[in-house]
């Protein structure tokens, strides 16, 4: 009895080491960097890790396939190295020989990816999956260009200034022709006023000059 | 030595000291004049000090021999740039005109030198404006986060990015796809590009609001476009110094490589940049000093703006360099860390456990353990020299070199905008004195009727250049910039150049002037000045001239193409101009100077004819029997 439960433990792992590979075909490679995204607060990987691990992939393949109740056994993880890479097969719950599609776990990884990544409080580029490239966030792109809002702005004083300068111009001008108007009329009064000259009437009478020879005599 | 002229009725032309003196106390009201001697000197400096200072004179320096460019730098400057700017200080504030005036004063046939100064500050307006909006597009998109160049834009499908973009980098396709959206050839027109159209709208109001009074409103304006660009390049400084890596960028500037002087494209180099330092020979600085009091000491103002221009391009090129050390610090630890994820990956080391200090040894000792599965991993080659070098001038230094530098700054947003702010207020200040360029000939030829007010001819001025700049916001607008950058703003202006000193010094007369300046300044001008007035600066203009014509002449012109689908991308293609392009460019360079004999040759005819018809005509109001005894030979008399 103990050496057939032996034998058969020895099978499965021998089994699903075969499962598990590198370069599998059904498998893809896992490459942390924890310490690039923690620092100091990086924490050690170990087996409870990895334990966490296969249990939040195991999640992914639930959310995505209802009704199959996928176990953290049917995660299998293989060729561990301190880069903290590894590569993973997720065989299907009810055929543990038969592994599930490339794209099917593709899917799931890429469904639940957020989830994944915040369990390890890791981010997409911190915690890769070869050959599964992250959905890219779109970037935020407000209804107006927030250029044209400045465009706007700076017209509007450009606008506001020009205005202002024109309407300066226009009343300087004829401020400048009123008082034109004004010294004019201030000119042409003491122009009449010089030409009073009320002393020619003062003189001697000259007696040499007078109207008597009006007619020249002959 | 004096150049014998028909020049009659010199004496109606010029008024004489005297008269001068009078117009000073009387007609005080009619022309313009500075509020005070800041104004005028902050209005010449900014002019002056343009966007050549800060991306020009850096790459220059950086280019030939770092420290040791300083040395003919300073030798040219003191023999061709501050001589040329004292020349058109004393002449324009002597004669009281601006360009076309003076010239027309000195003796009517060389009125085609002020017509060609105009024409190549209404070409070069044009293109310089369009850098203008240029920088004023950046300055508008600066004010979003994240920066608009600090990512690349998904494509179609969202799976990755752009593939122009993930090629070239981000600045590059933000620069040439999301700005100029630029075309592979400059055949390809491309059509108008609407934001373009906007930004150039935006730079041509600016600049009216700013000229629509005259040096009034422009007075006002040049306390804040000239000053603005000191206070920021020392925020930028201080700043820069800051930030890891700025020591290197410095010390890579002013190393000196002292077998450049041997080099004589260094020391053409430095003779065209002090000669287009100066904006001499646009018409802009005679027409400033011509607002000037008649006794103003032109050539202390002289000496002292060449100084400042001078100090401000050093001071320029030490922040900028200090700005471009950091991110080329910042571009080689990028290089080193790709490396190092790439080793670190493939030999399923630990991450962090090589990192930029100890990269060195572990690249050693990986490359003995195994070096051909280091070969295969295609590492490359990473070394600061080679991203110090990668230094730009031009519209790449700003919108692309120092676009990417500002992302990794902290506070992007902030440092954009003071950037983009100094470059506006550099380029405005320039922009002032290129449309008083424009405005004062157009005056003095009496082109527009007296009742036109000033404000119309600006606005029209400023209108009828927008429209014709339209063709600098097509797709291929920014090799049509490229163009007029290379040719209007070069070969013109150093032949209106010469003709400014064969106008003073040998029409006019080096006696006159000398006693010119005697009336003007109180004292005679030292031997110094003379002998670079009559013989060095002309000849230095000349060789600059000879050696720049012959350079061009070597090779067809080419130019560089933004081309997706070049096999290089994202290097630039080189490919040769068009031939009607060709064509463009020979008219671009002999259109403007050809004023200069044309005028001269009507003037000629046009006095021969007048003399021979003289003679017959007989004028009953005028009797040559009394000749009535002016008042200034009167006074000659007494």
């Amino acid at each position: 009895m103990l050496e057939k439960s032996l034998f058969l433990l020895c099978f499965s792992s021998a089994l699903a080491k075969q499962l598990c590979a590198p370069d599998a075909s059904d498998g893809y490679k896992v490459r942390l960097s924890i310490r690039t995204a923690l620092g100091d607060q990086a924490y050690a990987w170990n087996e409870d890790e990895l334990f966490l691990f296969r249990a939040t992939l195991a999640f992914a393949m639930r959310n995505r396939i209802s009704g199959q109740q996928f176990e953290v056994s049917n995660i299998i993880v293989c060729d561990e190295t301190p880069r903290v890479s590894f590569w993973f097969v997720v065989t299907s719950p009810s055929n543990t020989s038969h592994l599930v599609d490339k794209e099917e776990v593709e899917e799931a990884i890429r469904k639940s990816r957020n989830r994944i990544n915040s369990a390890f409080l890791l981010t997409d580029k911190t915690l890769e999956f070869l050959g599964i490239p992250p959905t890219l966030a779109a970037p935020v792109s407000p209804d107006t260009p927030p250029w044209l809002i400045v465009f706007g702005v700076v017209m509007g004083a450009v606008g506001a200034g020009i205005v202002v300068m024109l309407a300066f111009s226009v009343v300087q001008k004829k401020r400048k022709k009123d008082g034109k108007v004004v010294d004019e009329a201030v000119e042409e009064e003491t122009r009449a006023k010089t030409t009073d000259n009320g002393a020619a009437g003062d003189g001697v009478y000259n007696m040499s000059f007078s109207d008597d020879e009006r007619f020249t005599e002959m | 030595m004096k150049l014998k002229l028909p020049n009659p009725g010199l004496e109606g032309r010029i008024p004489s000291h005297g008269e001068l003196e009078k117009m000073e106390k009387e007609e005080a009201g009619d022309r313009p004049k500075w509020d005070n001697k800041t104004q005028y000197l902050l209005t010449c400096i900014g002019f002056c000090v343009g966007l050549g200072n800060v991306w020009r004179f850096p790459y220059l320096c950086q280019s030939h021999g770092g420290g040791a460019f300083m040395i003919p730098f300073l030798i040219l400057l003191v023999l061709e740039g501050i001589p040329l700017l004292h020349l058109e200080f004393a002449i324009g504030q002597r004669l009281r005109k601006g360009s076309v005036g003076v010239w027309r004063s000195i003796n009517p046939c060389l009125t085609g030198v002020g017509i060609a100064s105009l024409m190549v500050s209404f070409l070069v307006g044009m293109y310089y404006n369009t850098i203008m909006a240029w920088i004023m597009w950046y300055l508008f998109n600066s004010f979003q986060n994240p920066l608009p160049w600090s990512q690349c834009p998904l494509n179609a499908n969202r799976t990755g990015l752009i593939e122009e973009c993930a090629r070239s980098s981000t600045v590059d396709y933000f620069w040439y796809r999301e700005t100029l959206n630029t075309s592979e050839a400059i055949d390809d027109a491309g059509g108008l590009q609407w934001w373009i159209v906007l930004a150039l709208v935006a730079a041509w109001s600016v600049l009216y609001v700013c000229c629509i009074r005259g040096i009034e409103t422009t007075g006002k304006a040049v306390y804040i476009t000239s000053t603005l660009p000191y206070l920021v390049l020392t925020i930028f400084l201080i700043r820069g110094l800051t930030l890891k890596g700025s020591i290197e960028g410095i010390k890579f500037l002013f190393t000196p490589d002292v077998n450049e002087l041997m080099n004589p494209t260094t020391w053409l180099d430095a003779g065209a940049q002090v000669f287009y330092a100066f904006s001499i020979a646009w018409g802009g600085l005679i027409s400033f000093s011509s607002y000037n009091p008649i006794q103003n000491n032109c050539e202390r103002d002289a000496v002292l703006v060449g100084i400042i221009n001078s100090a401000t391009s050093l001071y320029a090129s030490i922040s900028i360099f200090a700005i471009l050390g950091f991110k080329a610090t910042t571009s080689f630890n990028n290089c080193l860390q790709a490396n190092i994820i790439a080793l670190t990956n493939h030999f399923e080391l630990p991450d962090q456990n090589i990192t930029v200090e100890n990269y060195g040894q572990w690249f050693e000792y990986l490359n003995q353990t195994s070096p051909g599965e280091v070969a295969s991993l295609h590492l490359r080659h990473c070394d600061l020299n080679t991203f110090l070098d990668q230094s730009a001038s031009g519209t790449g230094l700003a919108f692309i070199v120092f676009a990417e530098a500002v992302i990794a700054m902290p506070g992007s947003q902030v440092w954009a905008i003071l950037f983009f702010v100094m470059l506006l207020s550099l380029g405005l200040s320039s922009m002032f004195g290129n449309i008083e360029g424009v405005l004062n000939p157009i005056h003095d030829l009496n082109l527009v009727p007296k009742w036109v007010p000033n404000q119309l001819v600006t606005g029209i001025v400023c209108l009828v250049s927008f429209l014709v700049a339209l063709i600098f916001t097509l797709g291929s607008g920014n090799y049509w910039v490229e163009v007029f950058n290379g040719y209007v703003g070069s070969v013109p202006l150093l032949i209106i150049a010469f003709f400014e000193f064969v106008g003073v010094i040998y029409v006019r007369g080096m006696k006159t002037f000398s006693e010119d300046i005697v009336f003007m300044t109180g004292k005679e001008p030292s031997i110094f000045w003379k002998a670079c007035w009559m013989v060095i600066s002309p000849l230095m203009l000349m060789a600059v001239l000879i050696a720049y014509v012959i350079i061009q002449a070597q090779q067809h012109p080419n130019y560089f193409a933004w081309n997706p689908l070049y096999e290089l991308f994202p290097q630039t293609e080189v490919k040769p101009y068009p031939d009607w392009v060709f064509a463009i460019i020979l008219l671009l360079c002999v259109v403007p100077v050809l004023s200069i004999p044309l005028v001269f040759v009507y003037k000629l005819i046009q006095r021969r004819l007048r003399s021979s018809s003289a003679r017959t005509e007989l004028n009953p109001y005028c009797n040559d029997g009394f000749e009535v005894e002016t008042r200034e030979q009167k006074k000659r008399r007494a």
